[in-house]
């Protein structure tokens, strides 16, 4: 039955490579120990954290010593934001980021507001695009962190950061990037991007679920979020989950970027069937786009019908973002873009991955057509949203 | 029939009607689908309705069930529809100065029309199971709704205004069984839901409470106003006319000596009428917007008995139609407080007829 399935959200989490768990298994067996115990039992399992540290900074231009393990891309974000925002206090309590990012950022963000920071969210063109003019506008001499994401989780649309990060370093503001859907599709470099602090997470690229790291530029001082011990140069208190990050670097060591064109071949099959279809329309940039990724919105249907519908067809979608797949609410992210509120309740997401094939694709663009067409007929009665 | 949508509220019915459709799978291999249906927004923290139907709790229960059966589970967000459908006009119905009938309501347009419709066209099902105490028999090509085996839980009440289509897609597992040999079924399936207490309040309204709906939802904070007897005298001041309705008795402060009752609210003039209990009374009334099972009336004018409110008992009575959808209801003996807007459904021994909704004098 599995075998026959197609899956097709990639951006909600990724499988785990068969090399990723042979990575893991032997710290949830013989190497048991604690990486912070003097004892050779401790020491192994150290050497498996420093190992993927090493594999980890290697895939994003940084030195080890700058990773911060955590327990996932949530983390991350939380302890850049308010880790940052904190220890830079002092010299101002400003905060740039923009309307489209991720429930982790802007809800960190909104505990920096009620503890008495000013945030500003820049908005976005009808592509979800931040331009970077207006972050350079939005700040001022009160700015101490920007915060803006290399690749939106919902639409894939890619976002101008390595310009944005050269503002923030000529003005000499920290900048964040939520790197989270864009590691294992696009180079990444700290560098390159200007980046005080970048967030990971392992289960996008086929590492295990609960692990993900920051990176922390060297001398960027950071108030840890977790009261405890010494672990990750006292930046993440917590005995380490010597598994997960063991993962986590064989997943990183294993990103292949030479893998990136066939599924830009596969994707934009994809939308070119699907967008070739009435009353279908590509959201995100047509062409600054995440690899993986494809999504739309569709007129005179709900988007949660249709992937329940697919999925009793054996294809896996989703509407949007799994972190807020609970909510009634359209996405923030599509509203930010402008796009009606009534059409943004028809949005569909289908994000591909290295094991995509071409024959899978051929059977999604065949299976939802018709879907669409058996759903929009059963929905005819109710309103339909203008067409944008 | 290749799959079966079963709508699960997250209580024991609902679950155990699953249970019973996931059983037969078994033999018939009908695909059984679990829809939870969203249908109001959580009412926030320290307001959560720990019975509601529409708690995240509920919601936790009904995808624990589906998982111990092992069908899909899916939730079908049909908060604007319930907003427009049941909420608004259970709100509109008390600015008539009428008594709403939401669980009605919500069978109509949401379990019976959005879920059938939509969950049909998506999932692919050939029709919706409920948890809903009621038989259904296919006889001489027309579907009859029968009351329940179990006559304290029958819920033909609610069900009367389905129509041949609808029924045609509907299942109802449960309607030869009783509430206790649910409840056992339940246990003996070890489902989480199997302890669960009955549902008892409106799901939409936190703790009973219909007058901050009715302001936040329609603006209506309400005015004071006369309360007066049958000859108009008056007697008493009451709060708004929105927040009463025929057959209620407390909160009236009125002293008369007797027991008093309201016996009809006048919007127009905002005035509340109250009178004795056999004032309230009445053997005469008017249905609007009536419906029948079978898509006709039995005649123009026939003889059946009548129910004016869930659980209330029947009353033999003679239904002469007016017009294109009103009927005149003549009943044996005088019926309790038939209340607008409160449906009077008509039976001819255990078979639903179909009904009406009670209409102002």
């Amino acid at each position: 039955m599995a075998a026959d399935r197609i899956y097709l959200d990639h951006a909600a989490t990724t499988p785990l490579r068969p090399e990723v768990l042979d990575a893991m298994l032997p710290y949830l067996t013989e190497h048991h120990g604690n990486p912070s115990s003097l004892h050779a039992a401790g020491r192994r399992a150290r050497r498996g954290i420093d190992e993927a540290r090493e594999a980890v900074a290697a895939m994003i231009g940084a030195q080890p010593r700058e990773i911060v393990f955590t327990a996932g891309g949530t983390e991350a974000d939380n302890l850049a934001i308010k880790g940052f925002a904190w220890a830079a206090s002092a010299n101002g309590r400003h905060i740039v980021t923009s309307a489209v990012e991720h429930k982790a950022v802007l809800n960190a963000c909104a505990v920096m507001e009620r503890s008495g920071f000013a945030v500003t969210y820049v908005g976005v063109d009808r592509y979800g695009r931040v331009d970077p003019a207006d972050i350079a506008a939005a700040m001022g001499e009160h700015t101490t962190l920007v915060s803006v994401m290399a690749a939106n989780n919902e639409v894939g649309t890619l976002q101008p950061v390595a310009e944005i990060g050269r503002i923030c370093r000529e003005r000499r503001v920290a900048f964040h990037t939520d790197a989270i859907q864009a590691a294992g599709q696009l180079p990444l470099d700290v560098d390159a991007l200007s980046a005080t602090l970048l967030s990971l997470s392992a289960h996008k690229l086929n590492g295990p679920k609960g692990v993900g790291a920051l990176f922390v530029r060297r001398g960027t001082a950071l108030l840890p979020q977790l009261q405890g011990g010494s672990q990750e140069r006292q930046r993440r208190a917590g005995t380490e989950d010597v598994a997960g990050i063991a993962g986590f670097g064989r997943a990183a060591s294993l990103v292949d970027l030479d893998e990136v064109p066939q599924l830009i071949e596969l994707r934009d099959r994809l939308i070119d069937a699907l967008t070739g279809l009435p009353g279908v329309e590509l959201t995100g940039h047509p062409t600054e786009r995440l690899p993986n990724s494809a999504s739309f919105v569709i007129e005179g249907i709900e988007g949660g019908d249709l992937v329940a519908a697919l999925d009793l067809e054996g294809i896996e979608a989703s509407t949007g973002s799994a972190c807020t797949s609970g909510s009634t609410e359209p996405s923030h992210v599509l509203l930010a873009m402008g796009i009606d509120p009534l059409l943004a309740h028809g949005s569909l997401r289908m994000t591909l991955g290295r094991d995509t094939t071409p024959e899978q694709i051929d059977r999604t663009i065949t299976v939802t057509r018709d879907v669409i067409g058996r759903l929009r007929s059963a929905m005819a009665p109710r309103p339909v949203a203008a067409s944008a | 029939m290749r799959r079966i949508v079963a709508a699960m509220s997250g209580g024991v019915d609902s679950s155990v009607a699953a249970a019973m459709l996931a059983e037969e799978a078994r033999d018939t291999g009908v695909e059984v689908i679990g829809v939870w249906m969203r249908t109001h927004a959580d009412l926030g923290e320290g307001y959560e309705l720990k019975r509601s139907c529409c708690s995240p709790d509920a919601l936790d229960d009904a995808r624990r069930v589906a998982q111990l059966l092992d069908i899909p589970f899916f939730v079908l967000n049909l908060e604007r529809e319930f907003g427009l459908h049941v909420i608004d006009a259970f709100a509109d119905a008390y600015l008539a100065g009428a008594t709403p009938n939401p669980c009605q309501a919500c069978n109509q347009y949401i379990k019976f029309d959005e879920l059938l419709r939509r969950g049909l066209a998506a999932y692919g099902a050939d029709a919706v199971a409920t948890g809903h105490y009621a038989r259904l028999e296919h006889d001489g090509g027309r579907w009859r709704l029968l009351r329940a085996a179990d006559a304290n839980k029958d819920q033909t009440y609610f069900l009367w205004v389905l129509s041949q289509e609808q029924l045609s897609h509907t299942r109802f597992p449960l309607g030869e069984l009783t509430k206790p040999e649910v409840r056992d079924r339940a246990e003996a399936l070890a489902l989480p839901t199997a302890r669960k207490p009955e549902s008892q309040e409106i799901c939409f309204v936190p703790l009973g409470d219909y007058r901050t709906l009715l302001e936040e939802r329609r603006g209506y904070a309400g005015e004071p106003g006369a309360i007066v007897d049958a000859d108009g005298m008056r007697v008493g001041t009451h709060s708004g006319y929105a927040h009463y309705t025929v057959g209620q008795r407390h909160g009236l402060g009125v002293a008369l000596g007797e027991a008093v009752y309201v016996r009809e609210v006048r919007p127009e003039r905002n005035e509340v009428v109250i009178g004795s209990r056999d004032e309230v009374a009445a053997s005469t009334f008017v249905a609007d917007a009536r419906s029948f099972i079978a898509g006709q009336p039995p005649a123009e004018r026939f003889d059946a008995s009548v129910r004016i409110r869930h659980r209330a008992p029947d009353v033999a009575c003679e239904v002469t139609l007016i017009g294109h959808d009103r009927f005149a209801v003549e009943t044996a003996e005088p019926v309790w407080a038939p209340a607008p807007g409160q449906a009077a459904v008509l039976y001819d021994g255990n078979e639903c007829l179909g009904g009406g909704r009670i209409a102002r004098a």
